[in-house]
């Protein structure tokens, strides 16, 4: 331990309340795992081989309005979410992370449920899973100042049956823009185009779902055939991933204290928000010429 | 608002007696008085011992017959592993209501009320926030006797404090702790060969070492802190971190469905794991401990820091093993060294320093208050002028006066100073 870490303990109080950000646990450079669990080891070789591989020649990724991303200080990225085992947040994080002139580390929101499931418990926080509540959000947004993905549809998108593939499902309570107002940092809305047809789900298997505790049991074209490893035979579909202007809040948090809890604001901001991404996708869609080939 | 006379309820407890031992460095409190069942098990200079059970009214007594300003309760049992369930509610919830009791009341001296409370108040859910900051509420209902008692001994904390605005109420939050002198049912845990885990887990978890414990407590008596503090080290770690920095490996041996069945075996093979423990195993814990931070208190330790001294602890304990003895406390010699007149007063207080204390802790307080009394109770005082004696003695303690009023009037005999002194003590009172 340091000689310097050890103070008195009639420490006087501090003259000015500091902020909350200041008094965040220094990095310790000894360790490989961060406070919330992510592992720079196991994302490390989750990188080098299965999200290379992903991203560059199974779904050869290609990215519009990367500039969109701010570089410094925190911000939401907003996406829609499809697949049976969603492989669109990880190659979103990718995406950022080679063609961003900052390759800033993504925080991936994800359901509380994985948290109590074992094996997803452990895996989905060391490559930057973090439980959806609220006020994770707000740490890693205005505390840590980090880039935090989130999928307002939830699962009600990745559970959503191949026929319905790019129509948005409900944009949940507008949590996220709350979440985005309080900590004042913009919102970015993501069009991500190619995952609804790598992992389409064609029926639903209610009674293997209540037998394995599941959000949910899907028939893919592979899984449940396919065994476990099934879910992650994804089809090479192309993937295009379109990074929209930031959406400030800041200005709007000047507007009166507390904008987040007038619901009818945090709503339309919501609805904006979904109505612009439905139509980038729309447009994304109607340009393409192959599923496979873009 | 200065504590001078405080009473340590549990100083039979670790806590209780290294925060005593803490106190009595320094001069500026008064009156130390600690209460409990069972006697001290640490060595203490100049704390006063009462042992009284859960009667609100003896405890009334004491606390106005000594005029204690400051309440420190530091009895909250927080593993029910090593104790009954049945003695834990007892003493968690009857014990608190019995000592808040005894502090209520319009003429009662008590502005100060410090309460040593747990994190399991929290407990561990799937739902949990990562950080838990003291305006969350948990959020499930408890179901373990543990936490519904600890949920219950802090409402009627909180309604204590509503009720008594005027008087300052801390409640600190504490994590696990972890410390050489600590036998916990996490500690056994790590001392076992391997670190058992859930299959399929790698939960977080965040620690607090010992000394900081008794810093915290240190600090809410010193400084004034109305309100809940959460109290953890910096950092939060995976359990896989923490078994390599035990250098131990981690051994999934629980399945992740029918853990408990799976528990009640290893009970058998003799480790157990408490409810509490099972879920902490399973879905982790952080706190924000932000808001004590903000308060002035600086931890001394991270949790990496506390989980490497308990690795080295665990390095040197079967060396150590056997070589130091367990005080025993002996209630006519602690008498004796207190309060008879043939005690020198230069070794009352001065002559043993607590052994058990780490580098840290001893003298923490006596750096810049202590040099009064140096003066007067050392050597050379037989040196001194009467005037310069008489000029020094409004900074004395009361109980540094009365002796030093037996001294006068049995050696030295110097007339001016008796005088002095009975002035000083007569408008004391």
């Amino acid at each position: 331990m340091a000689p310097g870490r050890r103070t008195s303990l009639k420490t006087n109080l501090p003259a000015a309340p500091a902020h909350p950000r200041d008094l965040l646990p220094a990095v310790e450079p000894e360790r490989r795992v961060d406070d919330w669990g992510r592992s720079e080891r196991f994302e490390g070789l989750m990188d080098r081989t299965l999200y290379d591989f992903f991203y560059h020649l199974w779904f050869r990724c290609e990215v519009e309005g990367i500039e969109n991303v701010p570089a410094t200080g925190g911000a939401l990225l907003v996406s829609n979410h499809s697949g049976a085992l969603p492989p669109d947040g990880s190659m979103i994080a990718k995406a950022i992370k080679e063609e961003h002139s900052r390759s800033r580390p993504v925080y991936l929101t994800v359901e509380h449920f994985f948290k109590g499931y074992p094996g997803f418990s452990m895996l989905l926080p060391k490559i930057g899973g973090v439980s959806a509540h609220p006020a994770n959000v707000h740490r890693l947004l205005c505390d840590e100042q980090q880039l935090v993905l989130v999928f307002p549809e939830g699962r009600k998108g990745t559970e959503k049956l191949y026929r319905d593939r790019y129509r948005l499902q409900r944009f949940g309570r507008g949590g996220f823009v709350a979440a985005a107002m309080r900590a004042r940092v913009p919102i970015v809305p993501v069009a991500l185009v190619g995952a609804e047809e790598a992992a389409p789900i064609f029926g639903h298997v209610p009674l293997l779902q209540r037998l394995t505790g599941l959000l949910y049991f899907p028939i893919t074209p592979t899984f449940p055939h396919g065994g476990p490893l099934g879910m992650l035979a994804y089809l090479p579909a192309k993937f295009k991933i379109r990074f929209l202007p930031p959406v400030p809040t800041d200005e709007m948090a000047d507007q009166g204290d507390e904008p987040w809890e007038d619901r009818g604001l945090v709503q339309t901001l919501a609805h904006q928000i979904r109505a612009t991404i439905q139509e980038e996708l729309l447009d994304m869609v109607s340009k393409r010429r192959s599923v496979w080939l873009g | 608002m200065i504590s001078r006379r405080v009473i340590i309820t549990g100083l039979s407890t670790y806590w209780g007696g290294r925060l005593a031992q803490a106190l009595e460095a320094d001069p500026r409190f008064e009156a130390i008085i600690g209460i409990d069942k069972t006697p001290p098990k640490v060595e203490l200079q100049r704390t006063e011992f009462v042992r009284v059970l859960d009667q609100h009214s003896l405890i009334r007594r004491l606390v106005e017959a000594a005029e204690i300003d400051t309440v420190i309760d530091t009895r909250m049992v927080v593993d029910s592993i090593v104790t009954a369930p049945r003695l834990a509610h007892e003493n968690n919830v009857l014990g608190t209501m019995n000592i808040l009791t005894a502090c209520t009341g319009p003429d009662s001296p008590v502005r100060k009320v410090v309460f040593k409370s747990s994190a399991h108040l929290y407990g561990a859910h799937q739902d949990d926030p990562a950080f838990f900051t003291e305006v969350m509420d948990r959020p499930h209902p408890p179901r373990t006797a543990l936490e519904r008692d600890i949920v219950e001994a802090e409402g009627a904390v909180r309604e204590f404090a509503d009720r008594n605005p005027d008087t300052t109420v801390t409640v600190l939050r504490f994590t696990h702790g972890l410390g050489p002198d600590l036998r916990t049912s996490l500690t056994r845990l790590f001392g076992a060969p391997a670190v058992p885990a859930i299959l399929g887990f790698d939960p977080r978890c965040q620690f607090v070492h010992a000394d900081d414990i008794v810093g915290c407590l240190e600090h809410a008596v010193r400084n004034d802190l109305d309100g809940t503090f959460n109290c953890a080290a910096d950092g939060v770690l995976t359990l896989s971190e923490v078994a390599d920095l035990l250098g131990k490996r981690l051994a999934p041996i629980l399945p992740p469905w029918g853990t408990g069945l799976a528990a009640g075996v290893l009970r058998r093979a003799g480790l157990q794991l408490s409810p509490e423990l099972q879920n902490l195993m399973r879905f982790g814990r952080g706190l924000d401990n932000r808001k004590l931070k903000a308060s002035g208190y600086r931890y001394r330790y991270t949790t990496r820091e506390t989980v490497l001294k308990l690795r080295e602890h665990q390095r040197l304990h079967p060396l150590l093993r056997g070589s130091t003895e367990a005080y025993r406390y002996e209630g006519e010699v602690e008498e004796f060294l207190r309060y008879s007149p043939s005690v020198r007063p230069a070794t009352r207080h001065r002559g043993r320093r607590p052994t058990n204390l780490p580098p840290g802790e001893a003298g923490a307080g006596d750096d810049d208050a202590d040099g009064g009394r140096a003066t007067v109770t050392g050597a050379r005082y037989e040196d001194l002028e009467a005037e310069e004696v008489v000029a020094v003695l409004p900074s004395l303690e009361r109980r540094d006066l009365e002796d030093l009023r037996v001294h006068e009037r049995e050696r030295a005999g110097r007339e001016p100073i008796v005088a002095a002194i009975d002035r000083i003590l007569a408008r004391q009172r």
